[in-house]
């Protein structure tokens, strides 16, 4: 088991023949990811790495029965390409797109309530549920299959949390990176959640950063609801206030969202924050070996 | 992106958003054309800085003479004006607003900002005008009222109804504030926005509804299809490096210290200032060289940070996905040949191409300093800077 993606996933790549989609199709193939279809209007009848190509994402669904997009299109057109898996049904649209003007977002999100597909992203690097299925752009071979989840804000602490764990000999369930924006799909909880039910999953590490207070809020829910263990890292502790840290969403603003707030709540909510980057495998193991869940984590 | 109060004002004028009549002044004596053009008993001088705070901090002067407007604007232009949020070293006034005096009933704040957690705009209100919303939130929070709004419909006359009601406007007012508040709603989506604050807007005498300053952000995604705002950008207002790293799509932010920083990925450069601190260091910038860096981006990156005359070592880490390591690797090298590297470079490289990355370096004749976990490479570089 693993959370939203698995070996039986049909992804479709929006944007397929761009390059950086090209380069990471290649990628996904390698890694087993089942792409099945790609879209870019006005190339629709042509093959791309032996993905047949078409017009529109209704027409590729209808062909092969793809329930998961992964968007590489350009930021001015990212946000209509939302929509139109939305409109297409499919069960998840992973947009990996940075740059979405967030006006453009706040109407996504209203297009999509009480629709069916699931929104990850944008401006993140994606799903994996490692030897199943990888959608997205994080490499491949630093994963491994197991049983602790990964969520997160950033992508390449996503990778360094990851390679942390799998050196340890601790393997994932599924890493789900949900983007830097201040306008996204899947949230911290929905994750959250979604780790808290799948049988495979025995802790998770939750990776924030400076801005907004979906920290807190999911600090909040994991104190109510969740009954496995959550150690944390908050990136931007040295951030100076005021300053969009890269990340659309990476800002201290009127006081809110510092990272001293944050660890803050996490710690009063039982969930044990890294005090580095470098040691959030190691804090996550001692927690495992407190709860006695280590031997069943260690995979490799 | 920030512009300057007048040019919020103009834009505003624009959405059929009242405010006083008011020109900008480069010189003293642009700013004594102004105000016998405006023929005001009361003429105001603002310093045009793109920092709050400015009346507290005297940029603000009241002038009820020609003489006295061109003895203000020579006393405000080329001063460094230093508020609470320009930091210490503070921003030298090279602009003037030169603006009618009016007669003041009372102070409101109104404001527009994303809502995060309902990922839709929220108009904020509250008749506490003229201190920080920050404050009033703090002290006073029964004071603030708020109306979400719906993209479909936009904001609705209601709504804003309700909420001039809500801030105690005067009722024969009230529809002109109405009209405040939808066409100042229709500017910031029309524009782009990320913040419109006016604090305060104002009741007058003779009955107007008006922005007696505004506070406007865009959004830096959008800037693209908002072509008349970007020319609103004022490059003095902004840091050297950060305008040379912006031509090259790199995010970089100057901060004080001396390890300079290249990282892919806003959380890991954030993550990467935080481990240098946390082994007794000081970054000298956030760098985040995204994900499709060229090997040419990642060599102005280089140089920009070699501008920095602080710079007394460097550490790269990279944690390549999109980003493919031996790119980075193409780029250093070719950086280091072109600059002269004369400081110590300590390069973390893991992710996707990682090999051929560190093939790279190890062919060039580059003296550097491998680290094997990010930990690693910010003990060693904070070692070698000393």
């Amino acid at each position: 088991m693993s959370v939203f993606i698995d070996k039986n996933t049909k992804v479709l790549v929006q944007g397929i023949t761009g390059s950086t989609a090209l380069f990471h199709t290649k990628q996904m193939l390698e890694y087993g990811t089942q792409i099945v279809a790609g879209v870019t209007p006005g190339k629709g009848g042509s093959e791309v790495e032996g993905v047949p190509v078409f017009n529109t994402v209704e027409e590729a669904v209808k062909a092969t029965g793809a329930n998961v997009s992964v968007i590489y299109v350009p930021a001015p057109f990212a946000a209509d390409a939302i929509l139109e898996c939305v409109d297409a049904e499919l069960d998840m649209a992973i947009c990996i797109t940075e740059h979405i003007p967030v006006v453009d977002m706040v109407k996504v999100k209203r297009y999509m309530e009480g629709r069916k597909t699931r929104l990850v992203g944008p401006n993140c690097p994606g799903v994996i549920t490692p030897d199943e299925c990888k959608i997205g752009i994080m490499p491949g071979y630093i994963h491994t299959k197991g049983h602790v989840g990964v969520v997160s804000r950033s992508g390449t602490l996503t990778y360094e949390a990851v390679h942390q764990l799998s050196q340890e000999g601790i393997g994932q369930s599924t890493a789900v990176g949900i983007g830097g924006d201040p306008v996204n799909g899947t949230n911290f909880i929905d994750t959250l959640e979604a780790f808290n039910n799948d049988p495979e999953t025995e802790a998770v590490i939750m990776i924030g950063e400076i801005g907004g207070t979906a920290e807190e809020e999911a600090a909040e829910w994991v104190k109510a609801n969740m009954t496995k263990p959550v150690v944390g890292f908050i990136g931007g502790a040295t951030a100076p206030p005021g300053k969009r840290m890269g990340h659309a969403g990476a800002i201290i603003s009127g006081g809110k969202g510092t990272a001293e707030e944050k660890i803050r709540v996490m710690n009063e909510c039982g969930i044990a924050v890294a005090e580095t980057p470098s040691v959030m495998g190691e804090t996550l193991i001692k927690v495992l070996k407190e709860k006695g869940l280590y031997d069943k984590c260690k995979t490799h | 992106m920030n512009i300057h109060e007048y040019q919020g004002k103009e834009l505003l004028r624009k959405y059929g958003v009242s405010v006083p009549r008011g020109y900008v002044a480069f010189t003293p004596k642009e700013a004594v054309e102004a105000a016998k053009e405006l023929g005001s008993a009361v003429t105001v001088v603002k310093a045009q800085i793109h920092a709050g705070g400015r009346g507290k901090a005297g940029g603000v002067k009241i002038a009820k003479s020609l003489d006295e407007v061109r003895t203000y604007a020579k006393e405000l232009l080329g001063k460094t004006l230093v508020t609470h949020q320009t930091g210490p070293e503070g921003k030298e006034i090279k602009r003037l607003l030169i603006e009618e005096g009016c007669d003041i009933k009372k102070e409101y704040y109104v404001g527009l900002v994303l809502d995060r957690a309902t990922s839709r705009i929220t108009l904020m209100a509250s008749e506490e005008g003229g201190t920080e919303i920050e404050e009033v939130a703090e002290a006073t929070p029964e004071k603030i009222f708020r109306e979400t709004i719906d993209p479909v419909v936009g904001l609705t006359a209601f709504q804003a109804r309700r909420i001039a009601f809500n801030i105690n406007i005067p009722k024969e007012l009230v529809n002109k504030a109405v009209r405040f508040m939808l066409g100042l709603y229709k500017m910031f989506v029309e524009k782009d926005c990320s913040i419109a604050e006016i604090n305060p807007l104002v009741t007058t005498g003779d009955g107007s509804v008006m922005a007696l300053d505004a506070k406007l952000n865009f959004d830096a995604n959008a800037l693209y299809r908002q072509k008349d705002v970007m020319e609103f950008r004022d490059l003095d207002e902004e840091d050297s490096k950060e305008i040379e790293a912006s031509k090259y799509d790199l995010s970089y932010i100057s901060l004080d210290g001396n390890i300079g920083c290249m990282v892919n990925g806003a959380g890991l450069a954030m993550a990467t200032m935080d481990i240098i601190k946390h082994y007794g260091g000081d970054p000298a910038n956030f760098l985040d060289v995204g994900g499709g860096a060229t090997a040419e981006k990642v060599t102005e990156a280089f140089k920009i940070i070699l501008s920095d005359e602080n710079v007394k070592g460097i550490f790269v880490n990279i944690f390549g996905g999109i980003m493919k390591c031996d790119i980075i690797a193409e780029g250093v090298v070719e950086a280091a040949k072109q600059v002269g590297l004369k400081v110590p470079l300590v390069v973390r490289l893991e992710g996707t191409n990682v090999e051929l990355g560190k093939k790279i370096l190890n062919e060039s004749d580059l003296d550097i300093v491998a680290a094997g976990t990010m930990a690693d490479g910010a003990q060693k570089i904070v070692e070698l800077v000393g």
